[in-house]
């Protein structure tokens, strides 16, 4: 939490003024919506069919160090506008207007060794209605990091770095056993909970699958070519992984990015609820390649605001949103992904370390906080 | 190993091999209309029947199980992005050699599909079929008399039926507001010219709209005749009425298009289908309130509209979405989010 709250010059009628006008920017788009929508999600489903079978043909002769190259390439392409633009986009719901059954948030799974159901809960449900609220949304610091100054340190959090940097290669992993709340669930009895082992072997199931498929089937396969495309789609899963683990460190760990005390959501409006997703989410700025790579997880501040939009409708939602931003003078926390991403693992060192000084906070700005 | 076990173990290798993904998924990118892909159809053509109706060519997948004469068949067209299924008859006869289907469609007002289907449809287009059905179809024994009774395009189905087989002794007896809006009209003459058909048009923007009792005048053997029916609900009740008086409804085949329509109101009795619950519900409360009230065991996750933790099948009825006010109606695969959505009247959830 921050010394000064960069919200507290707004009065709660202003507060619920902002969440009118959120609400029309969303009426409008989804008045909007409509065929070419549609013919878009349609298209980059496509693509991404077509480029992951040329890959997986040509990975077939990766014997041959250019087509390992291409083939590599192309599946960690591949990979990614799975898990981004179309996975985590359909498992929101964002599609499911077109009631299109194979297009849709209940049926949908992804290249991913998360079930799609269980990340659905943890990732919709927990972490998009509490965003950035210590203690209730999990994706802050994912259960092993510490993100920010209020959190209390532990020796553990010397480590963080390299927990980082670990969670960030087996990123798909991380978050199946993050779905599972698996620390939690380790722990003492609970390993023996029904549920629990009911979960935990779904997720054991897809992995099986997926650990089948990219390191038994294909690589047997290409036959000659067994050990190159083996390594060819390992190289791919990490190329996937160090990327969307990136992107979304961006979404709100940079500095800037404000966190909340679970009391300060205590009878949230509608308006204050937007005005959290504004201030606990920051974006990247770039290219259109930049923001269809990131799933328009680039536009975080958009697709925190209006989860269930249409992805591709999230860059001109933004230019509506900031103008927001300004008018009610809030800081819109973007930058360029080098920047961000730099921003974010500067945080997580810096937090591996105990605070300089205890943070005193004065009675005033305690009262601030309960009035807020 | 018998040869369906080996194809299905090759199967499952496939599957293996395109897993979280079907081998279908990937095979319909290049042959969507292949044996053992979900039914569906590409539009060939469009052409104009009235100025509001229109027959549209459909080259039905390898599934295609073929139709009898009189029969419906359901289509899954994408209207502005979003999939609407809906019911035509079929126009064309069962034997046609290139293997095409027709529907032919009426311009409704406000119809969605209908007016995408006669305005807007494109040549190439994918849409999704079921297979034919429906009861209302030619006996094998053939009738010596029939009298075809139809109202707009409630021709439709007997068109299907003229096209298909030849009777004898057949009179038809159809309804349109003017000479100009009578789908088919010119085929019909032309049948009519060659003394296959008795044909008597009844135009009710000037004759008025069609009065039962003048069967008798228009076609004097109507109660020895086999009859098949379609049109308007109001034309069919007094056909029915006027055969059950006769103590000839045996003979008498009805169609009804359109049963029920949905009228939206604020609130309604809400049915929980699966579990045989039913409550009154008001216009503003979530409909996952209302079942949690009734102790029905509803899905649920974050309460407000985000994480589409609650979505449920709507089997009838229409919801109001809270937040945006839009009304969402029943069809089959629809499916609502229970935490934004109350009742807009009666309706059914599936739970």
């Amino acid at each position: 939490m921050t010394a000064i709250d960069p919200t507290a010059h707004l009065t709660s009628e202003q507060i619920e003024e902002l969440g009118r006008e959120l609400d029309a920017i969303r009426d409008e788009v989804i008045a909007a919506r409509g065929e070419k929508d549609a013919a878009y999600i349609r298209k980059v489903i496509s693509v991404q069919r077509k480029l992951e079978l040329a890959s997986r043909g040509v990975l077939l002769f990766s014997f041959f160090p250019p087509a390992w190259l291409l083939g590599t390439a192309g599946l960690s392409v591949a990979k990614i506008m799975d898990n981004m633009e179309i996975g985590h986009n359909i498992l929101h719901g964002q599609w499911d207007w077109m009631r299109d059954p194979k297009i849709h948030s209940t049926t949908w799974e992804w290249d991913h060794v998360s079930p799609s159901e269980q990340w659905k809960h943890s990732h919709n449900e927990l972490h998009h209605t509490y965003t950035n609220v210590i203690g209730k949304d999990n994706d802050l610091g994912y259960g092993i990091m510490r993100v920010d100054e209020d959190q209390r340190w532990h020796p553990f959090h010397l480590g963080q770095p390299l927990w980082n940097f670990i969670n960030a290669c087996f990123f798909e992993y991380g978050i199946a056993a993050y779905d599972l709340e698996l620390g939690k669930n380790l722990r003492k009895r609970r390993r023996k909970n029904p549920e629990f082992r009911a979960r935990a072997r779904a997720v054991g199931r897809k992995i099986r699958k997926q650990v089948l498929k990219d390191y038994v089937i294909h690589p047997l396969l290409s036959g000659p070519s067994f050990l190159t495309t083996l390594a060819a789609t390992f190289t791919a899963n990490l190329v996937r992984n160090l990327w969307t683990h990136s992107v979304i460190m961006c979404g709100h760990f940079p500095e800037g990015v404000q966190v909340f005390e679970r009391r300060s959501i205590k009878g949230e409006t509608r308006g204050q609820w937007y005005l959290r997703q504004m201030m606990g989410s920051a974006n990247i700025s770039g290219s259109k390649a930049m923001h269809f790579m990131t799933g328009n997880l680039s536009h975080q501040i958009e697709h925190h605001l209006f989860p269930d939009l249409p992805s591709n409708r999230y860059a001109e939602v933004a230019v509506k949103v900031r103008a927001l931003f300004e008018k009610y003078e809030l800081e819109y926390v973007t930058g360029p992904l080098p920047k961000q991403v730099f921003s974010a693992w500067h945080k997580v060192f810096r937090l591996s370390l105990p605070n300089k000084k205890p943070k005193a906070r004065t009675p005033d700005r305690e009262k601030e906080l309960l009035a807020a | 190993m018998t040869s369906t076990a080996l194809r299905s173990r090759a199967w499952k290798l496939l599957e293996t091999v395109t897993t979280p993904l079907l081998p279908s998924d990937y095979l319909d990118l290049v042959s969507p209309l292949r044996a053992g892909a979900d039914l569906r159809g590409r539009i060939e053509a469009v052409h104009p029947e009235t100025g509001d109706a229109a027959t549209v060519v459909i080259r039905p997948g390898r599934g295609w199980r073929g139709h009898t004469a009189g029969q419906y068949v359901r289509i899954g067209v994408d209207v502005d992005g979003v999939r609407l299924w809906r019911a035509y008859s079929l126009t064309s006869p069962t034997d046609r050699r290139d293997g095409r289907v027709t529907i032919t469609v009426k311009a409704i007002p406000d119809g969605k599909v209908s007016n995408h289907l006669v305005r807007r449809a494109k040549p190439g287009t994918l849409i999704q079929l079921d297979q034919a059905t429906g009861d209302f179809v030619l006996p094998r024994a053939r009738p010596a008399k029939v009298l075809y009774l139809t109202a707009g395009s409630g021709i439709t189905p007997v068109m299907g039926m003229l096209r298909d087989t030849e009777f004898n002794d057949v009179v038809m007896v159809h309804c349109a507001p003017r000479p100009q809006d009578v789908i088919f009209r010119s085929e019909l003459h032309d049948l009519a010219a060659d003394k296959k058909l008795r044909l008597t048009e009844v135009h009710t923007d000037t004759d008025g709209k069609l009065d039962i009792a003048r069967l008798d005048e228009l076609v004097p053997d109507w109660a020895e005749r086999e009859t098949w029916a379609c049109g308007p609900a109001g034309l069919l009740d007094a056909a029915e009425e006027h055969w059950t008086g006769h103590g000839v409804r045996e003979r008498l085949h009805t169609e009804r298009f359109r049963p029920g329509i949905v009228v939206a109101g604020d609130g309604g009795e809400v049915t929980f289908s699966t579990t045989g619950k039913t409550v009154d519900a008001d216009g503003a409360t979530p409909l996952l309130d209302i079942g949690e009230e009734a102790g029905v065991l509803m899905p649920s996750g974050c309460r407000m509209g985000i994480c589409f933790g609650c979505v449920t099948p709507l089997r009838s009825g229409a919801v109001r979405d809270l937040r945006t006010g839009e009304i969402t109606e029943a069809e089959p695969g629809v499916l609502i989010q229970t935490c934004v959505s109350a009742a807009a009247g009666p309706c059914d959830i599936e739970r």
